[in-house]
């Protein structure tokens, strides 16, 4: 855990009270039906925990002061990621409070951000970042297509799957203005209200209970307003996604961690505590080291972010991959160690198998990072 | 407070910038990088070389090879801010600590904690001039890893110690002076019956043999003690308390064993060199590639968490991971010394001459010695049952 000041310390404190006690476990629980799907009318979020998560400032943590938040800084909202993680708690945070604002802090003009910041910091906006068109993290690729249309533009094109994307009422949509597949210069980014004619979204019913959805934009008109930024600005957010997701999934490693240890230490087979077994313990033992490796990668990029480090790109690549590698290891263990109960759709190893391969692609896989990564540091 | 703390913040980065100026008047240029001087490299080749020389005696002078300890003992009597401030300007510039030796990370840390005054006066100083080089009697052929099980014995003769048994894989026995020694003085206990014993080399009756390992390397020795008399004030703490004694200096060697690396030069340029590289410029080999850059990335990251542990420590959080730091690091380098040899291909497998170049070479010996870092100072194994239990709280 880093050093954290005291303020730090209060709202991980009480996010971690907060997750335990209002969105356990059985709070995602509900979100799924009977057989291990997602419930058809469930939206893969709970509305009066999401308001409780507003009152609590949680939505604007990282929201400029001017503009209703409280500029406390990602490693504060990185520590609410992560107690969240723990308990698999499913909200838009990440997508809203982290990415959304983020694009209008980093990215939009005094009128975008008077227009959007303020309903994002207090949660009565839910924001969300359009980015992916196929089963691969590939933004360069992006197809979909921006056409100038009198001042403004004229969306059209597929986004498949929209973390949130069924919940959220404004889409940060990744658009093309020129150039062919693998082109980053002609990238751009659009505010795109989810109410926009011509904007559809499905649900889709993914393992994790959540419900990210399928945009089909046709002939969606926006104004010369809604243009935010390039493929820097993207990178940037893509920067911050990727941390808030590997803090997210080092609080899913670490409960699973737990979870398991406590197991180990109450489990008699043979007569005695399967956690007195060498060979058990040494592989508790090789797991917590790399639940170091991943908590020193993760917090040493969200401090990153806050310190406007130039080392952010490779930091973020590195906490994504470290962490993607030790939630996929620990949350296989995770089932192994249970044995067969832990196949079961009634013990939550399962959740947090389901949960963690999710984020483990959301955001570019450990694979796309640790490619990133090596570009980065010319390997 | 605040102010407190702000003070103490301006007046470390005066005391940087006035050891920058220092090191760089002092430091020979011609040693920067040379990791051939560490200490656990020949002590007739460091003393030969004049550069050497020179730094050793500036840096003994000042102290600064052992600045936390007191001005007495030989040290230079500053914070551990400041320590910490001298060694990162000293990685700055590729430099070392010219006295770092078992003398000034483990014993001399042990007896500022456990040994009487007169014990420090008369050995912390010339650990800290080094002039006096020690060596660390603790495995022997029956008791590595299960250290307790030790059986040299020490009897007490009234006037003396008298010492008889042997140790094995101590390093540098054969250069050494002094050594520190766990014996055993009751024999009906196990790790009760064990005592801390310091030891001149000098002694009659000691026979030091270098230990060829695989890598060529011949700093272990066996240690043989035959009727060996130690004067009675040598015994370090209370009889029988050996033990507690060994468990704190574990902990000082696992810490210097797990400490920051400031080198992690990336092996990408070299393997530009020697696998060749694609259209994009990438390492001609994607499975090698992928493997390197699986093990870079996990470098970084256990950097970061040296770090962050040493953070947290310094604010008073657990300090309990130095097993789990041990085994990660142990893991990592050995990965990377293994990688760096096969990209080297059959230029990585050379032991002496042509046509292998001295980087292949050193590479290829330094890969062999690598196998020893998850064996000394605890066992991957012994590592993983410390964590199992006194971290994780596992049932024994």
């Amino acid at each position: 855990m880093a050093v954290l000041n005291e303020e730090q310390q209060m709202l991980k404190d009480m996010a971690a009270d907060w997750a335990r006690e209002r969105m356990p476990v059985t709070a995602l629980r509900a979100l799924y039906d009977h057989g291990g799907g997602g419930r058809a009318e469930a939206l893969g979020y709970d509305p009066d925990a999401w308001a409780e998560m507003a009152q609590m400032g949680w939505t604007g943590i990282v929201a400029p002061l001017e503009h209703g938040g409280s500029d406390f800084g990602c490693m504060g909202l990185g520590l609410v990621l992560e107690q969240l993680g723990r308990t698999l708690a499913a909200s838009p945070l990440l997508s809203s409070a982290l990415i959304a604002v983020s694009a209008l802090r980093l990215g939009g003009n005094a009128a975008q951000q008077a227009r959007w910041l303020p309903g994002l910091a207090d949660g009565s906006v839910i924001g969300t970042l359009a980015v992916e068109e196929g089963p691969h993290h590939a933004p360069e690729r992006t197809a979909l297509v921006a056409t100038p249309a009198g001042d403004g533009w004229t969306l059209n094109g597929i986004k498949r799957p929209v973390q949130d994307g069924m919940i959220a009422h404004l889409a940060i949509v990744v658009a093309r203005v020129e150039g062919g597949g693998g082109d980053r210069d002609g990238l751009r980014l659009f505010l795109v209200p989810t109410d926009a004619p011509g904007l559809t979204r499905e649900p889709l019913d993914q393992i994790d209970a959540r419900r990210p959805a399928t945009f089909t934009l046709t002939n969606v008109a926006v104004g010369a307003d809604a243009l935010l930024g390039g493929a820097d600005l993207l990178d940037q957010l893509l920067d911050r996604a990727a941390i808030g997701m590997a803090a997210e999934m080092l609080g899913i490693a670490d409960q699973a961690f737990d979870t398991t240890l406590d197991y180990l230490k109450t489990r008699v087979q043979f007569g005695a505590i399967i956690g007195s077994f060498q060979a058990l313990q040494h592989r508790a033992a090789d797991l917590f080291g790399e639940l170091q490796l991943a908590r020193s990668a993760v917090e040493a990029a969200l401090v990153a972010i806050d310190n406007d480090d130039p080392a952010l790109p490779r930091l973020a690549s590195l906490a994504k991959a470290i962490v993607g590698e030790t939630v996929h290891v620990i949350s296989q263990q995770m089932v192994q160690l249970h044995g067969g109960i832990g196949m079961t759709h009634e013990h939550d190893a399962g959740l947090y198998l389901k949960r963690a391969c999710v984020a483990a692609q959301c955001y570019g896989s450990t694979a796309w990072h640790r490619e990133r990564w090596a570009r980065l540091n010319r390997y | 407070m605040r102010a407190m703390v702000e003070s103490a913040a301006i007046e470390d980065q005066d005391f940087r910038l006035e050891a920058r100026a220092w090191l760089a008047a002092h430091f020979p240029p011609a040693l920067a990088n040379v990791p051939g001087l560490l200490f656990q490299g020949s002590r007739a080749a460091a003393d030969a070389n004049p550069d050497y020389q020179l730094w050793r005696a500036a840096m003994t002078g000042k102290g600064w090879g052992v600045p936390n300890w007191a001005s007495r003992y030989g040290g230079a009597g500053l914070t551990m801010a400041q320590g910490k401030i001298i060694g990162e300007e000293l990685t700055a510039i590729g430099g070392f600590n010219p006295i770092r030796s078992y003398g000034t990370m483990m014993l001399g840390p042990t007896l500022l904690e456990y040994g009487n005054e007169a014990q420090k006066l008369e050995h912390l100083p010339f650990i800290a001039s080094h002039e006096r080089r020690w060596c660390q009697g603790f495995s022997e052929p029956g008791a590595g890893s299960d250290l307790a099980s030790l059986t040299t014995r020490c009897t007490d003769m009234g006037d003396h110690w008298l010492v008889s048994g042997q140790k094995i894989w101590t390093s540098g026995a054969d250069e050494a002076d002094w050594c520190f020694a766990l014996v055993r003085t009751d024999t009906s206990r196990k790790h009760g019956g064990i005592s801390f014993l310091l030891i001149d080399m000098a002694s009659e009756g000691i026979e030091a043999r270098p230990i060829v390992l695989i890598s060529g390397s011949t700093h272990f020795c066996e240690v043989f003690f035959n009727d060996v008399k130690v004067p009675k004030g040598n015994l370090v703490g209370e009889v029988n308390q050996g033990w507690t004694i060994a468990k704190r200096l574990l902990q000082f060697e696992r810490n210097s064993l797990s400490e920051v690396k400031a080198d992690i030069t990336p092996l990408a340029p070299l393997a530009h060199d020697y696998v060749g590289t694609d259209a994009l410029g990438r390492i001609d080999s994607p499975d090698l590639r992928a493997r390197m850059v699986r093990n870079a990335m996990r470098h970084e990251a256990y950097l970061a968490t040296v770090r962050r542990i040493a953070q947290e420590a310094k604010n008073g959080g657990p300090s309990n991971g130095v097993s789990t730091l041990k085994n990660l690091w142990s893991g990592i380098i050995q990965e990377r010394s293994e990688l760096l040899v096969e990209m080297m291909g059959a230029n990585g497998l050379g032991w002496a001459g042509e046509p292998y170049s001295d980087a292949e070479r050193e590479a290829t010996h330094a890969w062999l010695h690598s196998k020893a870092f998850s064996i000394y100072g605890g066992s991957y194994e012994v590592q993983n049952n410390i964590t199992a239990k006194h971290t994780l709280g596992l049932p024994g």
